[in-house]
C-alpha cells in the first residue's frame, strides 16, 4: 500500500562543520530513511568536514562566542588555547551520557539506509580537498544544479 | 489482553534518532503480520513512534508505560 505511492523526499545542504551542528542534517536524513522517505545531504564548505576523513572523527565545539553552552563560558576564558578541546571533551562525555549516536555511526547508517551524499565540487576546490581525502561511499562531487535537481523534487528542503 | 510479540528489541537508555532506525531495521526482519515489542525510556518516543507509524503504515496496536518505559507493540503491514 505504501510502497505505490512515490517516496516522500528530504534535500538538506550541510553547510557547517561543528559537532553540534553535523546532528541534525545526519538525525534528520536516518530518521527519513527509517519512515520510508528518501533522502539526500549536499555537503558545502564546513560541512565537508562531516564526511572528511581526518576530521570526522574529532568535529569540535567552540565556546568562544558560544553563550548558548551548558556551562557558559566567558568569552576571555573561551578565548584561551585549549578551550575548544575541552569544550568539546565536555560535550561528547554528556552525549555518550545520553546514549546520543555518534556523527560517525550516523554516517554509516546513512550510507547504509541508502542516503544520497553529494560533496559540493566547488568547496572542494576551494578547500584543496580531493576525492580520496572524503569517505567511501558517496557519491561523486558535484555543483549546485545537481542538488537542485534533487530538491526540486522534494517535500522538505533544509538548509543547516 | 495478552499479546505475543515475534522479536523484542529493546531501546531503553537510548536517545533519539536510535529507537526508530532500531524499530525499522528490526522490523525489515518480520514477516508481515508479525509483531514486534519494543521497549524505549525517551520520552519523545511515544509521538516519534506514531509519526514512524503513520508513514510506514505499521501498525502500533498497544502501547503501554511502566515506570518510565514505553512499551510498544507493533504489527508489520508494509513491506
Amino acid at each position: 500500500m505504501a510502497e505505490k505511492k512515490p517516496k516522500k523526499r528530504i534535500a538538506i545542504i550541510a553547510s557547517k562543520g561543528t559537532l553540534d551542528m553535523a546532528y541534525p542534517p545526519l538525525i534528520l536524513a536516518t530518521t527519513a530513511i527509517a519512515m520510508d522517505m528518501e533522502a539526500g545531504i549536499f555537503f558545502t564548505f564546513y560541512g565537508l568536514n562531516i564526511i572528511k576523513k581526518s576530521t570526522m572523527n574529532s568535529l569540535k565545539i567552540a565556546p568562544l562566542g558560544n553563550p548558548a553552552m551548558p556551562v557558559p563560558m566567558p568569552n576571555i576564558i573561551g578565548a584561551l588555547p585549549g578551550m575548544t578541546a575541552m569544550a568539546t571533551v565536555m560535550m561528547k562525555s554528556w552525549m555518550g551520557k545520553a546514549n546520543v549516536a555518534t556523527i560517525p555511526q550516523l554516517i554509516q547508517t546513512a550510507i547504509d539506509g541508502g542516503v544520497r551524499l553529494w560533496a559540493c565540487q566547488m568547496a572542494m576546490e576551494v578547500m584543496g580537498l580531493k576525492k580520496s581525502d572524503l569517505i567511501d561511499g558517496i557519491e561523486d562531487p558535484v555543483g549546485a544544479a545537481t542538488f537542485l535537481d534533487y530538491a526540486v523534487d522534494a517535500d522538505v528542503s533544509l538548509f543547516i | 489482553m495478552e499479546i505475543k510479540s515475534d522479536k523484542f528489541l529493546d531501546c531503553k537508555g537510548l536517545n533519539c534518532p536510535l529507537p526508530i532506525l532500531k524499530t525499522k531495521k528490526a522490523i525489515e526482519d518480520l514477516q508481515i503480520g508479525q509483531i514486534l515489542e519494543m521497549h524505549a525510556t525517551d520520552p519523545g518516543s511515544k509521538n516519534d513512534m506514531a509519526a514512524w507509524s503513520k508513514r510506514t503504515g505499521n501498525e502500533i496496536i498497544k502501547t503501554n508505560e511502566n515506570n518510565g518505559v514505553f512499551i510498544f507493540f507493533v504489527r508489520k503491514t508494509s513491506l
